[in-house]
């Protein structure tokens, strides 16, 4: 007897049988099983006689064992539903300042989390319009140069063709090139931004013709093939088809027109030129088909159904190692990603240094998370609230389980009120994502061109499921308290229901939001001194008042001259890149015995650059030749970094004047150039790099770049005015494009500055929403502390003292939340986010504690204002009414 | 009319059931009709015959006292009916007929 007890039959195959059992039958059946068993241990050992139970267990799923069908109770509980709204929305209508805190700071916090909804759902609808989508790779190339590994989107068109000849298992291979060239068409020119195709890109994609045949628009040299938009342009309403288009001086024939792109398309182009007139166009190029060149080629593959993905990797690896014998220092190799990969997905480089649509992983992940606390904060605020609120619900919970409610339909009443709740949000910020809406896209102008956050069906979807679940995580808690609340406890005696336990949970919440939104305060208020001190960091030159002219590839001569009549420009210069906003340009020094060459910096720049800017020369002094070729260029100025770097004059920067180095680039190769003059270091880079080694060259005419002109005007908008008119007058194609050099570097910024505006912007929505939950429990406590205090006046406390016996509790809860917060965002900023700026400011204790007072005093105000009134409260009233 | 005609397997509960008088339970018959048939039985399907029977009332049952043994769960204890009786009756006459019928000549032929 006693060695039969320790054997059990398994509790769940028991379980089951309880649930599918028919209440009625289960304990017989049960019973049966368990006697079964029992001697089945003792006559075959445990082992097999927990199996017979187990088996024994599913043979007892009977038709005539199973419960009525259970559609009966969803059918119940269908109606049960509707009542649970019912009684909802009667609660709801009840407590107005409890449920309008609750929807408006779900809305707000929601709307967030719609605008990051809708915001990644259409960076998943990219490419999503190809028929063979899943089926289309494009190639990366893995550039090995160096030691230094770096990953491209774009690939030589040699690989694009040993592809295609040599590799088995693969449908299709397209190469893709940039275009971008002025078209002419009678007198009218336009620029035309597109790609060189070859006719398998519209066998693999679905980008549809409207006129012309898809198999040969874009097979014979010449020709083009325009979207419907471009068309329009160019041609107006009359049909394109057949028409001539010129190109610099070569003349083009129209062979199809296509629908326009559809926005959400990585690939985006107004036309489409054959790629076989690229190849007859650069038949001298020698650089054009090496396995090396690979800027602003692209290459797509279209897969079989069923692919050997395995086989389609190792021969492209075979593919890669042959092509790479020819080449020590440079190693390439190939590797597919899948086109829905694209846009959302590793953050790939490419020559050109496009600004394709792309959205790293990461960045999605961080913005959730961000989104997440708000959320979060607003959820809180409902559950404390509920909870808060216990007292006068106990009753009709009471009520509700004395006439047979189970804990499952408390909960389900609970949480039903929670979705409710958080429907009626869905509603209003709905609203208030269509305000956000223009903010956030015009956030950036990336932005603009990656998305479009317009509804969609699947959108509705996701936004109504997104705020069931947000009701859900609100409402867990509630149903969760309430549905343990005992119905004799609640009915005798309210106040013996224990919610005092809870207020331990209730604290803290109230701590993490604190928390939450001392950090995001903080954060922002850190980030903004420190993008503000990036602003008006010395660069080491002077950056006011210069208007960069881009001369989009006009000589500027022309341009120089008529801008040199207008009064209010003081200075011009020229040169070929701006610095310290992210541009770089570079090759090799070598200085004497020094056996390595080392990267140095460059910029191309005219006699009057250094003057305009303020350069500070330290020896030497400006160009004294001034070549007209790019040959003849012999002369350097560099900064203190090259003599540190190369040793150069021995630490007198003096000594340095008249000394030789050797420099090459992709132009120059292995020239020796003198130094005639030295210059203090200056910051060539964003702020995030270090000061490094810098050399300056004389600009020659093959340059084109940039005109640097220094403005002295009162009336800004006339002056730019007439340098736009001037501009007109030398080209009518492209729109002026100038820029003061303040705002480029501004925008250099704008990813730091966007960030800064968002963060600024949630930990605007955090504060309020904890404000309101503060406000709230506030509201609460003193109305139900309303007779203590009554009687505390009446024993003779002062309104002060009260003041303090209602806020200590809170004030304690804001300090500790203090006390983690701001030593977390401190220790964030100082090992992470700033150790990526060499030149940053140090965080201060003022920016750490601004955020902290404006918390404190939103929340003083809000905690004594509700005190003041309860402590202001006749006793007598109040006393006598209860 | 349903109740009147009795399987084989559920002629052989019924019997085990009258047989067993007040000790019929499931386990109990199931065990009885190993016994005494050589068949392996199972308890799902004495069960689920039981419960048929029980829907033709020919049977009818009901629950025990609660004992330690099985899990503290009470037995489903069943006894005949009187058209269960009737049945068992009937289809044991109706055999006999049949048996009478059969001249012993016959069997030479077998």
């Amino acid at each position: 007897m006693k060695e039969q007890r320790q054997h059990h039959p398994p509790s769940w195959a028991q379980r089951f049988v309880e649930w599918y059992c028919k209440p009625g039958l289960a304990e017989d059946l049960i019973g049966d099983l368990n006697e079964y068993f029992e001697r089945n241990v003792e006559s075959i050992g445990p082992a097999r006689a927990k199996l017979i139970y187990m088996i024994d267990a599913f043979k007892f799923f009977r038709s005539y064992t199973v419960r009525k069908p259970t559609f009966v109770n969803f059918f119940i509980n269908w109606i049960m539903i509707g009542s649970y709204i019912k009684i909802s929305a009667r609660n709801l209508m009840r407590n107005k300042l409890f449920s309008s805190i609750n929807i408006v700071g779900l809305a707000i916090s929601m709307s967030i989390g719609l605008l990051l909804i809708a915001f990644v759902l259409d960076l998943h609808s990219y490419d999503r319009f190809h028929k063979n989508g899943e089926r289309i790779y494009r190639i990366t190339n893995v550039l090995t140069f160096n030691d230094e590994q770096s990953k491209y989107a774009s690939t030589s068109i040699k690989a694009g063709k040993l592809i295609r000849e040599k590799m088995t298992g693969i449908e299709e291979v397209t190469i893709v090139r940039d275009f971008s060239q002025d078209a002419k068409v009678g007198d009218k020119i336009l620029p035309i931004e597109g790609y060189w195709a070859e006719p398998s890109l519209l066998r693999i994609f679905t980008f549809p013709m409207l006129e012309g045949n898809p198999e040969t628009v874009l097979k014979d040299p010449y020709s083009i093939v325009l979207t419907e938009a471009a068309a329009k342009k160019l041609f107006g309403n009359e049909s394109a088809l057949g028409k001539a288009v010129q190109f610099d001086t070569l003349t083009y024939q129209v062979t199809g027109v296509m629908k326009d792109v559809p926005f959400f398309s990585h690939i985006n182009f107004e036309a489409l030129v054959s790629l076989s007139t690229a190849e007859q166009l650069n038949r001298n190029d020698k650089n054009f088909e090496t396995w090396t060149s690979m800027g602003s080629n692209y290459v797509y593959l279209l897969l079989p159904p069923v692919a050997n993905m395995a086989s389609i990797q190792s021969q492209l690896d075979a593919l890669a190692k042959e092509e790479n014998r020819f080449d020590e220092s440079t190693k390439i190799q190939l590797e597919l990603l899948p086109l829905y990969k694209i846009v959302v997905g590793e953050n790939l480089g490419d020559m050109r240094g496009s600004v394709q649509v792309h959205m790293p992983p990461v960045v999605l992940w961080i913005l959730g998370g961000l989104a997440l606390v708000v959320i979060l904060s607003a959820c809180f605020n409902y559950t404390n609230l509920s909870i808060a609120r216990a007292m006068r619900r106990f009753k009709e919970v009471g009520v509700r389980k004395a006439i047979g409610a189970g804990k499952s339909q408390i909960r389900q009443q609970f949480l039903a009120e929670a979705i409710l709740i958080s429907l009626a949000a869905l509603i209003l910020s709905y609203f208030i994502f269509l305000v956000l809406r223009p903010q956030l896209i015009n956030l950036a102008p990336e932005m603009q061109r990656t998305v479009k956050l317009e509804l969609t069906p699947s959108m509705v979807l996701a936004f109504i499921v997104f705020s069931v679940t947000v009701g859900v995580i609100a409402g867990f808690m509630p149903a969760l308290f309430f549905s343990k609340v005992s119905a004799i406890n609640a009915l005798r005696n309210v106040s013996s229901v224990k919610v005092f336990k809870h207020t331990t949970l209730r604290r803290a919440l109230v701590l993490i939001q604190y928390t939450f939104t001392l950090i995001f305060i903080t954060t922002t208020a850190i980030g903004y001194v420190q993008y503000k001190n990036i602003l008006a960091f010395d660069l080491g030159f002077n950056t006011e008042n210069i208007l960069n002219i881009h001369m989009q590839g006009n000589k500027p001569e022309v341009l120089l001259k008529e801008l040199s009549e207008i009064p209010e420009v003081t200075e011009l210069s020229r040169s070929l890149i701006i610095t310290s906003v992210g541009n770089a340009w570079g090759g090799f020094m070598k200085y004497k015995d020094s056996g390595d060459s080392a990267l140095v910096l460059t910029n191309h720049v005219d006699e009057n650059y250094l003057s305009v800017h303020e350069y500070k020369l330290i020896a030497g002094g400006n160009f004294k030749a001034r070549p007209t070729t790019a040959k003849g260029v012999r002369e350097v100025i560099v900064n203190e970094q090259v003599l540190k770097q190369f040793n150069i004059g021995n630490g007198d920067p003096g000594k340095a004047i008249g000394e030789e180095i050797t420099f090459s680039s992709f132009a120059i190769n292995g020239r020796k150039m003198t130094i005639v003059g030295v210059m203090k270091d200056f910051h060539y880079g964003k702020v995030d790099n270090l000061v490094g080694p810098v050399a300056f060259m004389y600009w020659t005419p093959e340059n084109r770049g940039i005109i640097n002109a220094k403005i002295r005007s009162t009336d800004m908008p006339a002056t730019m005015a007439k340098i736009e008119s001037v501009w007109k007058k030398i080209d009518r194609v492209h729109p002026f494009q100038a820029k003061f050099y303040d705002q480029e570097i501004e925008d250099a910024y704008s990813e730091m500055s966007s960030m800064i505006k968002i963060i600024g912007f949630l930990s605007f929505l955090t504060i309020s929403i904890a404000s309101m939950g503060l406000f709230a429990m506030v509201v609460f406590t003193t109305e139900t502390r309303l007779k203590e205090i009554g009687i505390r006046k009446v024993m003779g406390a002062s309104t002060g003292n009260l003041i303090f016996l209602l806020s200590r509790g809170f004030l304690w809860l804001l300090s500790i939340s203090a006390l983690i917060a701001l030593p977390v965002t401190y220790f964030f900023f100082k090992k992470i986010v700033l150790t990526n700026f060499p030149y940053h400011t140090p965080v201060q204790i003022t920016e750490l504690f601004a955020g902290l007072l404006a918390v404190l005093l939103i929340s003083f105000i809000m905690i004594g204002w509700q005190t003041m009134k309860a402590a202001r409260s006749n006793p007598a009233k109040v006393l006598k009414s209860q | 009319m349903k109740g009147t005609n009795l399987g084989e397997f559920e002629e052989l509960v019924l019997l085990t059931v009258a047989a067993l008088m007040e000790e019929a339970y499931s386990v109990a018959v199931c065990d009885e009709l190993s016994n005494h048939t050589g068949r392996s039985v199972k308890l799902g399907v004495v069960h689920a015959v039981l419960n048929r029977l029980e829907e033709k009332g020919l049977v009818k049952s009901q629950l025990g006292e609660a004992t330690k043994t099985r899990g503290g769960k009470r037995k489903r204890f069943y006894q005949l009916t009187i058209p269960g009786k009737a049945a068992l009756v009937n289809a044991k006459s109706m055999r006999d007929q049949l048996w009478d019928r059969i001249p012993s000549l016959a069997w030479k032929n077998v």
